[in-house]
């Protein structure tokens, strides 16, 4: 979440998810909400209900835009562009928040000549959004008391993702939607505790709670914590440790709870990577693909079979708590965690508790500071939470950014990594169903969720089934520069033309062998899931 | 007959919807919601219902694996854990602390995620550490 840490100081979802439910306004990009986050979808519905208007700007009709007041399909990697347009309108007709911009921003005058230039008529070209619609959507966000923006996957997995995210946030603060209940900036997270394992430091350049590793203050401060040398430089993030394998650098990974194999672009690239590294460990409850490929499996527990917490997507603390004993030989995950660490002959995992774990991170953690087991067993605390007395914070940057001074990045558009040509003619977008979840190693057991929908699939739109002579429920084949799998055509006309759609649940048929790995954005790192060029192939015509 | 409900977090997305696990003579058998939970109050999505589904599912591993040849052969924790230990801390020598890195997990809890990192950080000395909060 670089782009709204650029922009505000903090990368997390600005309001808590109840807050949905008092907005006037709700526009949602990226985001198949009703698939994906069903019941923060239900708070949106009782929004509507109770009067706002719902605006969905996505290149599928998904079922949330069916519902919505406003739907417009834009063109695939075309967000910048719209955002600018919006910006323009807006600025055009005076709907902006001066004084919020005055005494709250930085950085204006420049973002003002760069959006200068987006005009109704030129974004209509890019984005293929009608000016009339964009005028309509730039009003109704503006003027509205509480608006707020949500977000997922479908803004970040770009080469502009970034660029995407801090163009929501220029648009929030043009129009002073944020630092107030029901309005902000709100990216929906995918995965129960990506929140907290990114809190936690799971990532490459910081320490647990969002601090640099390359600040000599912080980390001096872990070194004595923790009782040794710590390195200064900025850590490889998932993908460049996959291309380190290859080159021959990296010589060891540690693989938790993930299945790269297929959950990473391009997997073809990765299971080379897998087979070459020299020694793989994986924990995790199944033999999932990745799992396969190790030295050493060890085994873990579902949520089921012990305590800990999760932080969800609002900053909300929350526990899981163990129900029954992991099966067989297996352990409960922190334990392993804390045997490896003592097999390494280090003293600092000598936990009794997963509650000894957290008042241990706690205590090295500002925005968890104020937060213990005790407390989240009766109250709601979000993050920042600083001290025993602190409530904690539901909504974000009430009276000033985390950064101080809210930031304006001037942003122009830029085209996808991958544009459709003769070759591939056609563009291909990937997501989730409702009823199976990221690699489906979880769901794809689970007998209820199989129940309704176990194979892969493409949508297309009709007309251009028609052009390519194939009929719904017909196998075709996919190809892109990457790779090529087989799959059988579903016909929707809630799809934009010429833009095709994969779930990338299967295994047996992963939408990933053919999305385009090699394009990353530029700062977040993440690879271009959500747009490359593809080709479609009728097979013998038979029905699957 | 033993049944009991506890309390707990959806492990699916990041809603963090509340669920009562039932658990009848020490096995889980349903999910429900939390009615007074201030996510979902007494809603759930269709994963949701089903959450406890695939903790029996075949497959699920009991026991720590080592890799002889090209088969996984069962082992002892003790000798799995050891052998883990031996390998990074020979490679770490060999070639150096950044020849090392963890893919950690948002699936996994803020307790196990915080000790992933410090053992990458503290004992083994590299910021290689990262999730697929990107993917």
């Amino acid at each position: 979440m670089a782009g709204l840490a650029a922009a505000f100081g903090s990368g997390a979802m600005t309001n808590s998810v109840p807050e949905f439910e008092d907005a006037d306004c709700i526009l949602i990009t990226g985001s198949n909400t009703t698939s994906s986050h069903p019941l923060i979808a239900s708070r949106i519905m009782t929004a509507k209900a109770k009067g706002a208007k719902i605006i969905v700007i996505d290149p599928r009709r998904t079922h949330m835009a069916a519902l919505a007041d406003i739907h417009v399909k834009q063109n695939l990697g075309s967000d910048v562009a719209w955002i600018n347009g919006l910006m323009h309108i807006i600025l055009k007709e005076g709907w902006h928040n001066q004084s919020f911009i005055d005494e709250r921003t930085e950085g204006f005058e420049e973002l003002k000549k760069v959006i200068e230039n987006y005009t109704p008529e030129k974004v209509e070209e890019i984005t293929g959004i009608p000016k009339e619609t964009l005028r309509e959507i730039a009003e109704i966000y503006a003027k509205s008391e509480k608006s707020s923006i949500v977000y997922c996957m479908g803004i970040t997995q770009h080469i502009t993702g970034t660029d995407n995210v801090k163009s929501l946030a220029n648009l929030a603060m043009l129009t002073g939607q944020i630092g107030r209940p029901s309005t902000g900036v709100n990216p929906l997270r995918g995965q129960n505790n990506v929140q907290g394992s990114t809190d936690m430091a799971a990532i490459p350049n910081k320490y647990p709670g969002y601090q640099d590793v390359t600040s000599d203050e912080v980390r001096e401060k872990f070194e004595k914590a923790w009782g040794g040398p710590l390195s200064p430089n900025v850590g490889l993030t998932v993908v460049e440790m996959i291309n380190a394998i290859e080159e021959g650098k990296l010589k060891g990974l540690y693989i938790l709870g993930e299945n790269p194999m297929i959950s990473d672009p391009d997997s073809t690239h990765v299971e080379k990577a897998l087979d070459d590294i020299e020694f793989l460990v994986v924990q995790d409850i199944f033999l999932t693909e990745t799992a396969r490929k190790a030295d050493v499996v060890l085994p873990g527990s579902s949520f089921a079979e012990k305590d800990g917490t999760y932080t969800g997507t609002d900053r909300r603390l929350q526990k899981i708590r163990k129900a029954i004993e992991p099966l067989g030989d297996a352990k409960e995950d922190w334990e392993i965690l804390c045997l490896v660490g003592k097999a390494m002959g280090s003293k600092g995992f000598d936990f009794a508790s997963p509650s000894e774990v957290f008042d241990e991170l706690a205590e090295l953690t500002p925005i968890y500071h104020g937060i213990d087991y005790d407390r989240i067993e009766h109250e709601i605390i979000h993050w920042p939470c600083r001290d025993k007395d602190d409530p904690g914070s539901p909504y974000l940057h009430k009276d000033g950014f985390a950064r101080g001074k809210g930031l304006f990045t001037a942003i122009e558009y830029k085209p996808p990594a991958e544009l459709p040509d003769d070759e591939y003619p056609h563009q291909l977008t990937t997501g989730r169903l409702p009823f199976h979840y990221h690699t489906g190693t979880m769901t794809r057991v689970s007998p209820s969720l199989t129940h309704e929908v176990n194979e892969a699939f493409i949508e297309l739109h009709p007309e251009d089934a028609k052009s390519l002579g194939v009929r719904n429920g017909e196998k075709v084949r996919v190809s892109s520069r990457r790779g090529s799998i087989e799959v059988k055509v579903m016909l929707t006309p809630g799809i934009k033309k010429g833009v095709a759609f994969i779930p990338f649940h299967f295994v047996e048929a992963a939408a990933n062998r053919l999305t385009n790995a090699a394009a990353l954005d530029p700062i977040a790192k993440i690879p271009e899931y959500k747009v490359c060029a593809i080709k479609i192939e009728k097979l013998d015509g038979r029905e699957a | 007959m033993e049944y009991q409900t506890v309390r707990t977090t959806c492990t699916y997305c990041g809603t963090g919807c509340g669920v009562l696990l039932e658990v009848l003579d020490g096995e889980v058998i349903g999910t429900l919601p939390q009615k007074d939970h201030p996510i979902n109050e007494g809603k759930l999505c269709i994963k949701g219902w089903n959450a406890h589904e695939f903790i029996y599912a075949d497959g699920r591993l009991t026991k720590p694996l080592i890799r002889k040849g090209d088969k996984l052969e069962e082992a002892s924790w003790d000798e799995a854990l050891q052998y883990v230990a031996k390998r990074f801390l020979e490679l770490k020598e060999k070639y150096g602390p950044d020849s090392l890195g963890c893919f950690s997990s948002a699936k996994c809890t803020n307790e196990e995620n915080y000790l992933l990192q410090k053992i990458f950080r503290a004992v083994i000395g590299t910021n290689n550490v990262d999730h697929c909060a990107r993917l």
